[in-house]
């Protein structure tokens, strides 16, 4: 049994577009049978916060400094290329 | 379907087929409205322009008009609320994930949030009509609020 994962969704100010792209890839998710922790950060923050996560889901440019998988996630804001994304995010929390 | 977003948007924050020219322009005029509306302190115009200019929220829809969905912190707003406005020609936005794509936008979705939590739902039905390429249709033809009730429901 592997740890919970943790995605962190970043986007500009953290409460408006990583809210829904939170709840769209939550879904998503436990459809596919799979759960983890959620945290939301506006983008400014990723790179002091990335350490204590798996890896990040964010609508806006992360930083280059930040080391850990940056995932795009406006997919699930303009609904284009939806699945694709989630299967990288599915791969990503069956690591 | 887009349902449940016409109870969220204000419809005296509704402006169909504006003249405007340029995302300053709509931005201001829509804020204008939210502030005149009480849901918005006269601080937030300026901090969606400033933010739209550094953190851009233009959305790709592989359309001639594209989304976009402007807004800013928490701080500048009193209570949550929603402006929409339709250009009758397209104005220039940028790319959220790309702020060096410019993409020209035909719908503005003014989001004013001040709790996740609490505005998920408003969230996801403004996703959820950006995403129906059919309501997005319906909107840029619509004409008076009875024509968006019938799109949004």
């Amino acid at each position: 049994m592997s740890r919970q994962k943790t995605i962190l969704f970043a986007c500009g100010t953290g409460i408006a577009t990583s809210t829904a792209v939170n709840v769209a890839v939550t879904e998503a998710m436990k459809k596919r049978g799979l759960t983890f922790n959620a945290q939301q950060a506006k983008a400014t923050e990723v790179p002091g916060l990335a350490d204590s996560v798996d890896f990040i889901v964010a609508t806006t440019p992360i930083s280059a400094s930040v080391t850990k998988p940056v995932i795009k996630g406006l997919a699930f804001l303009t609904g284009i290329g939806k699945d694709k994304v989630l299967d990288e995010i599915e791969a990503q929390l069956r690591k | 379907m887009s349902e449940g977003l016409m109870q969220l948007l204000d419809p005296e924050a509704i402006v169909l087929g504006s003249d405007a020219s340029t995302n300053e322009e709509i931005i201001r005029i829509l804020a204008g409205r939210l502030e005149s509306l009480g849901y918005v302190k006269s601080s937030y115009a300026d901090a969606v322009v400033r933010r739209e200019m550094t953190i851009p929220t233009g959305l790709p829809l592989e359309r001639a008009d594209n989304v976009a969905v402007p807004h800013t912190d928490p701080e500048h707003v009193l209570k949550p609320g929603i402006a929409m406005g339709t250009l009758k020609k397209p104005v220039t936005f940028a790319n959220m994930e790309d702020p060096d794509e410019k993409l020209p936008v035909g719908f503005v979705f003014l989001l004013a949030i001040n709790d996740k939590d609490k505005q998920i739902e408003a969230l996801q039905s403004v996703m959820a009509t950006i995403q129906n390429p059919d309501a997005l249709d319906g909107l840029r033809s619509a004409r008076t609020l009875d024509d968006v009730r019938a799109v949004l429901g």
